[in-house]
């Protein structure tokens, strides 16, 4: 299986699926001739052209309402975020279009939609582009939205979505485009949306990381083992729909919890998840879920007081402590 | 202040402060290029609509249509003039004053009723409401509820029939209160950049809910601001409908043949509060018997007359007609069943979450 970044993993789910369905299209801030400002989309304006592959003005708002008004009519549009950090400018047709026009239209419109771009904490740029906002999106019925933390679940989530019929939030994490790892180049691979991964085996405690912290997860795994404490694992993937049973699976299995993001906590999916492991598996817990978050405060652009914001691998490994009384 | 507000007013009505496109003012001439068969029908539109809407208010004081309900008694020239100069596949995607043009596209009164009494055989299934009346069927996209938030949509909706190579033509609908967020600049900025095959039809009745249009904008003439974006752009009689089927017709024309967009200013004016619970304290008496003058109902009515083409026994039958229409909608809306407690989970998603 080839080796490739997430960047170019996207970039190989983005041209696979133009060129299966027409009715694709792809839509955004500097995607076509400037070949995308992180460069996921290189290279699709030479091979599918300016009818499929569009600069947009910078007009966040027009251009997603465009979307979901083509969506409406037959097409199936790929609208990229610069960041989701402008995202903000077209909550209201994104949350309000949307995620809505099938419940209030008696189901008669589909939305096939996928919203796309780097999100969560960037490097040093301070609090307007560094913040992890999915919690936004994934509070709203109608919505689904997807967290890929490795190139192979970026490539298999990225198709998916474009085939769903739903609207798509898909958020990949701005500091992963980098991020090496064995994808399948086979046309027909897919992850199913909805499905988490477990993404190392244990016995001891369950680590439930997305996106940014599935790798400081798995080596704050790493560092565990070493004194004899087996950590789980577990990328749910995809926020909403989430897979809630295999966390339930691995909670019960393990007894100890920890949930870790590098969102802020309050009304945050951490919370969110902790509050689910509480309803359904109380009883097997032998210690309360704990949450390792993002500070409380916007992203700072300090280089030491930046690193202070965002869950580290001794963060993570003291936690585990905690809940295992070690 | 205020004779700066006056003078500001009557330039707003009259569309004094300029004209980009000289609308076609010759009524006699335009009918003798209809055929009597679709005046009549305009004509049984626009009453059809006005004692509909009369009835959702009666219905909405007797507690059987909730929530927000706005009526649209007044402006039905701009609505049914405009879409008569539609092909059934073109689309319609509006605010959520919607009652009227949702009737004028083709979604039955029955179904209409049935939506704002909350029924399951509305067209929306009941979970719509006033202001979220939709059918595929008849390409009629939707009442939106966030002021505006239909013109991106419909820009959408527009590029979808260019990039789909069909020469199908979307009519949008806003008010002139609308024309200060953000989504129309942006809207038409795209519009016209990439040649998109849309009608912007801005119902300008003069009132923002109870901010008139001179406490809201900057400038009294909606249609100048098209110049910003270079789009074709004219101001319509809104209480003419032939003015206003002429129009669109002008504008149909540019967007099917040369994917063009236009937006079109109708001058127009709501007798109704802004929702059934407004009590429009904001304008006087007065002032609402002075546009009354110029119903659109009863200028149409006075040219087919002076025309020969409409009697006295023609309206009556057409008055019982419409009524029996509005009493079967009723009557159907009060015989429908609520939608099933199931209903509540459905819809949300095309593919199932597992």
């Amino acid at each position: 299986m080839p080796v490739i970044t997430m960047r170019d993993a996207l970039n190989d789910a983005l041209r696979e699926e133009l060129a299966r369905d027409e009715s694709v299209f792809l839509m955004g801030e500097e995607v076509a001739e400037y070949q995308g400002a992180y460069k996921v989309t290189r290279g699709l304006l030479e091979e599918f052209g300016a009818k499929r592959i569009i600069d947009s003005p910078i007009t966040e708002l027009g251009f997603a309402g465009l979307g979901v008004g083509a969506a409406m009519a037959g097409l199936r549009p790929i609208i990229e975020f610069m960041t989701f950090n402008f995202s903000i400018l077209a909550t209201d047709q994104i949350i309000n279009s949307a995620a809505k026009m099938r419940y209030m239209s008696g189901g008669q419109f589909k939305i096939p939609i996928v919203f796309r771009g780097p999100g969560g904490s960037a490097y040093q740029v301070s609090s307007q582009h560094s913040q992890a906002i999915e919690s936004w999106y994934a509070y709203f019925p109608g919505l689904k939205v997807v967290m890929p933390s490795t190139p192979a679940d970026a490539k298999g989530l990225l198709k998916s979505a474009i085939r769903d019929d739903d609207p798509v939030i898909f958020i990949e994490q701005e500091r992963m485009y980098g991020m090496k790892g064995e994808v399948p180049d086979d046309n027909d691979f897919t992850i199913p949306l909805g499905v988490a991964d477990i993404k190392r085996e244990g016995t001891d405690a369950t680590i439930v990381a997305r996106s940014l912290l599935v790798p400081t997860a798995l080596k704050a795994a790493e560092e565990l083992e070493k004194e004899g404490i087996s950590c789980e694992v577990i990328d749910p993937r995809t926020i909403r729909p989430l897979d809630i049973e295999t966390i339930i699976k691995s909670v019960m299995k393990t007894n100890r919890v920890i949930v870790a993001e590098e969102s802020h906590p309050f009304c945050g999916i951490g919370a969110e998840i902790s509050a689910e492991i509480h309803e359904r598996a109380f009883d097997y817990l032998d210690a309360p879920v704990k949450r390792v978050s993002g500070a409380d405060v916007p992203m700072p652009y300090a280089k030491n007081l930046e690193q202070l914001a965002i869950p580290d691998v001794p963060q993570l490994i003291a936690a585990v402590k905690e809940v295992a009384y070690v | 202040m205020s004779s700066q507000t006056t003078q500001r007013q009557e330039n707003a009505r009259t569309g004094a402060a300029g004209v980009i496109d000289q609308p076609d003012k010759s009524t006699d001439r335009l009918l003798e290029e209809e055929d009597r068969e679709t005046l009549l029908k305009l004509f049984h539109q626009m009453l059809l609509i006005r004692r509909f809407e009369e009835k959702c208010a009666e219905s909405y004081s007797l507690g059987k249509i909730g929530g927000f309900c706005h009526l649209y008694i007044g402006q039905e020239a701009v609505g049914v003039g405009s879409i008569s100069a539609l092909r059934p596949d073109d689309y319609v995607i509006t605010s959520y004053r919607e009652h009227g043009q949702a009737i004028a596209k083709g979604i039955s009164p029955e179904a209409v009723m049935a939506e704002l009494y909350g029924k399951a055989t509305g067209c929306s299934k009941g979970k719509g409401g006033s202001m979220h009346l939709f059918d595929a069927s008849v390409n009629f996209m939707g009442g939106h509820a966030i002021v505006g938030g239909q013109i991106p949509l419909a820009t959408g909706i527009a590029f979808s029939s260019k990039y789909r190579q069909t020469d199908q033509v979307t009519v949008c609908y806003f008010g002139e209160a609308a024309v200060n967020q953000g989504a129309f600049h942006e809207s038409l900025n795209m519009a016209q950049l990439w040649k998109l095959p849309c009608i912007y039809l801005c119902e300008n009745n003069m009132y923002g809910m109870g901010t008139s249009l001179q406490r809201a904008m900057s400038m009294d003439d909606v249609a100048t601001k098209a110049c910003a974006y270079e789009l074709a752009a004219e101001f319509v009689d809104g209480m003419d409908v032939m003015a206003m089927r002429r129009a669109t017709q002008r504008a149909v024309e540019r967007a099917r043949k040369h994917s063009l967009p236009t937006l079109i200013e109708a001058r127009t004016y709501r007798y109704m509060g802004h929702s059934m619970s407004d009590p429009g304290k904001y304008r006087t008496r007065e002032e609402i018997e002075k546009y009354q003058e110029r119903d659109p109902i009863k200028l149409f009515r006075a040219t087919l007359e002076e025309n020969d083409l409409l009697t006295e026994d023609d309206v009556k039958q057409l008055e019982e007609q419409v009524r029996e229409q509005v009493e079967r909608a009723v009557k159907f809306a009060d015989d429908s069943p609520f939608p099933q407690p199931e209903e509540l989970t459905t819809d949300i998603y095309a593919t199932p979450l597992s």
